[in-house]
């Protein structure tokens, strides 16, 4: 899960990484406070998570209290690649002698951190990689032995930093990697980490994602998890421990297993479907499981037909049927609902649908068929 | 025989105790598979499946009083890493872990102690494996698959046992089923079991069933062509995931060009190995040659 500019530069400034002076503001008058505050020209700064904010104009400096309500109001009345800004970060503009790059991110296929830095700072590092393979300095992270400080200077060596600035530089990589490995981080980015006035390196910008699989041990870092930013469905799927992505098409899905929930929307794309979500129930999904996920999809208004294609191993049909009939009768859904089931007590779970006016598909490219059919054709 | 492990091999179960645990004991059980022990932190001393199976505190204890040869792990996210690290030093030969949801770092340093061992890890998020009549570790439903000489090995767990169970009613059978996991950090990728497909004498076709995100697919297509005797073949899911989106699996994400499903079709059909477009398709050309 990724944070906000501001909520990583609060955990960049608790590791003790030297960040410019400022605060979040969420209208005009809080900016203005702010400028009052620092005394200096200020930064302001769109907070979404997505990146292109500076070239879409979601950073700008502002010189004087005029230009700090201008701009706040401008840039709070923004969309940046489609998610609106509702907080900027507003921050003492530094001078900017000097740009690096500095992360610290996951090689997830060969299961190590690996430490990345670059003299070509304040740009997209896909970008710095495009323009010069040799611009990237790139070492693994043993797990079991953590960032060395040999590694550090290797770094240091690579993207020709200034010999005075070595040891304030190592001690912000060592604290960048403790904050990754004791926040259980995926990625951890400075870009740029900038020289500045006095010779003093700081951390501009400050990116963090942490490991949704090890939130549940980060209680301290809920409160950044901002729910606004998140799409109504995909909070509830959440929140119920359901996996779910929206789509753009018309045709809700509900699987069981993710690899056959995957099957079942490239089935649909290859019959001319468009799906309207990914949903896995998992496996071993209950009764009470199987009805959060079909009021998931019912809340989605562009759902013209349900599809449901479960294959029971753990998963028990008739659970499924039961928690579906729940939902259908409470909801009072008329949409054209197939349902596919097989494997565990499927035939159990079909005898309890009967008579209910679901379309019963034989098997999973029959199911896609159906709904197709359904997604295209005038409601029943 | 099964690939990797012999149908006899005792086998204890870490988190015997729990839901899942017990529930999945009991099948394997049923289906033949030796299961000698249970261990449960706390719990030691219990027994459980009808009285008849010890729990134990530990799994040095548990294999002392035993001689368990392999784990599967049924132990919660949280502590599913501490109990990987405990089944690897008490030296056991095998560790089937069904566990999802173990956090990357714990991942990656179980990762790393494996490699100082002897032990062969499956998984994480793995449905374990099944070989039709003659042993079952992990989840993998017993009635889906029969014998036969299909060898299949998977990144996920219900799309199998479509896959599996479409063959079975095809009349084809399963030499042996594997699911690798559905995490980005694993133990055994493709390319160890294919060589051990490759070895089996039961094995005559390989299935390779791969999703979006990561290298295995990538690794696996490299090995067949290179040491691959016996007729591939390979099904992709993920076609129409967008980009950046976890799809249920931590490990299907596409992240860059080569994690896409079109990139891993290409490379599938360039190198030769025949490849199914739909589930529909898979019996037909997996039985006709």
């Amino acid at each position: 899960m990724r944070i906000l500019e501001y909520q990583s530069k609060r955990i960049f400034s608790q590791y003790g990484i030297p960040i410019p002076k400022g605060r979040v503001a969420i209208n005009a008058i809080i900016a203005d406070h702010i400028y009052e505050e620092l005394k200096s020209d200020v930064v302001i700064k769109a907070q979404v998570l997505t990146g292109g904010r500076g070239k879409a104009g979601g950073i700008r400096l502002a010189k004087s209290a005029e230009q700090v309500e201008e701009l706040t109001n401008e840039i709070l009345s923004m969309s940046i690649k489609g998610l609106p800004v509702k907080k900027i970060l507003v921050e003492e503009a530094v001078r900017i002698d000097q740009e690096y790059f500095i992360a610290i991110t996951t090689d997830k296929d060969e299961g190590v951190p690996v430490l990345m830095a670059s003299k070509y700072g304040g740009v997209d590092i896909e970008e710095i990689v495009k323009g010069n393979h040799n611009a990237l300095f790139s070492m693994p992270i043993e797990p079991l032995v953590g960032l060395r400080e040999f590694q550090v200077r290797s770094a240091a060596l690579a993207i020709e930093l200034p010999k005075q600035l070595w040891h304030d530089f190592e001690d912000i990589v060592l604290n960048l990697w403790n904050l990754y490995r004791e926040n259980d981080a995926e990625n951890v980015e400075i870009n740029p980490l900038v020289i500045s006035e006095g010779n003093r390196l700081i951390a501009l910008d400050a990116k963090v994602t942490i490991d949704d699989n090890a939130i549940y041990r980060h209680p301290e870092l809920s409160e950044f998890f901002d729910m606004e930013e998140e799409d109504r469905m995909e909070y509830m799927a959440k929140k119920y421990g359901l996996s779910y992505v929206k789509l753009e098409g018309n045709i809700g899905c509900m699987v069981n297993g993710a690899g056959l929930a995957m099957a079942t929307l490239d089935l649909l794309a290859d019959n001319g479907g468009q799906p309207a979500n990914f949903l896995d129930i998992g496996g071993g999904a209950n009764a009470e499981k199987v009805a959060s996920g079909l009021k998931i999809i019912l809340e989605d208004e562009r759902v013209k037909v349900i599809l449901i294609n479960i294959f029971g191993g753990i998963t028990r049909c008739d659970e499924v049927a039961r928690g579906i009939l729940n939902v259908m009768e409470e909801k009072h859904c008329t949409l054209p609902v197939v349902i596919r089931l097989a494997g565990t007590n499927s035939s159990q779970g079909l005898a309890l649908l009967q008579s209910s006016g679901f379309i019963a598909a034989e098997n999973i490219a029959d199911a896609v068929k159906l709904s197709v059919k359904a997604s295209k054709g005038k409601k029943r | 025989m099964s690939i990797l492990v012999r149908s006899d091999i005792p086998v204890l179960v870490q988190g015997i105790t729990g839901k899942e645990g017990t529930f999945h004991a009991q099948k394997m059980q049923g289906y033949g598979t030796r299961i000698v022990a249970g261990v449960t932190p706390g719990k030691g001393g219990d027994w459980v499946l009808d009285e008849k199976i010890p729990v134990f505190d530990t799994v040095r204890t548990a294999i002392e009083a035993t001689g368990a040869e392999a784990s599967v792990i049924f132990v919660p996210a949280d502590r599913a890493a501490d109990a990987m690290f405990e089944a690897i030093d008490a030296g056991l030969q095998f560790i089937f872990c069904v566990t999802e949801g173990i956090p990357m770092q714990d991942m990656m340093r179980v990762k790393r102690y494996l490699a100082t061992s002897d032990t062969q890890l499956v998984g994480p998020n793995s449905p374990g494996l099944l070989s039709p009549g003659k042993v079952k570790l992990g989840i993998i439903p017993g009635e889906i698959a029969q014998p036969g000489n299909i060898g299949v090995i998977s990144r996920s767990g219900t799309l199998t046992y479509e896959i599996v169970n479409e063959i079975r009613k095809a009349g084809g059978g399963v030499s042996t089923c594997i699911g690798i996991g559905g995490d980005p950090i694993l133990g055994m990728g493709f390319v160890e079991l294919l060589e051990m497909f490759e070895d089996d004498p039961e094995t005559e076709k390989i299935l390779m069933v791969g999703e979006i995100g990561g290298r295995f697919e990538e690794d696996a297509v490299k090995f067949i062509s290179q040491h691959v005797t016996k007729p591939t073949y390979a099904f992709i899911v993920g076609k129409s995931a967008p980009e950046g989106r976890r799809m249920g699996h931590a490990g299907a994400i596409i992240e860059k060009r080569a994690g896409s499903a079109a990139y891993k079709i290409d490379l599938i059909k360039n190198a030769g190995i025949r490849l199914a477009s739909s589930i529909e398709e898979i019996p037909a050309l997996l039985l006709k040659s």
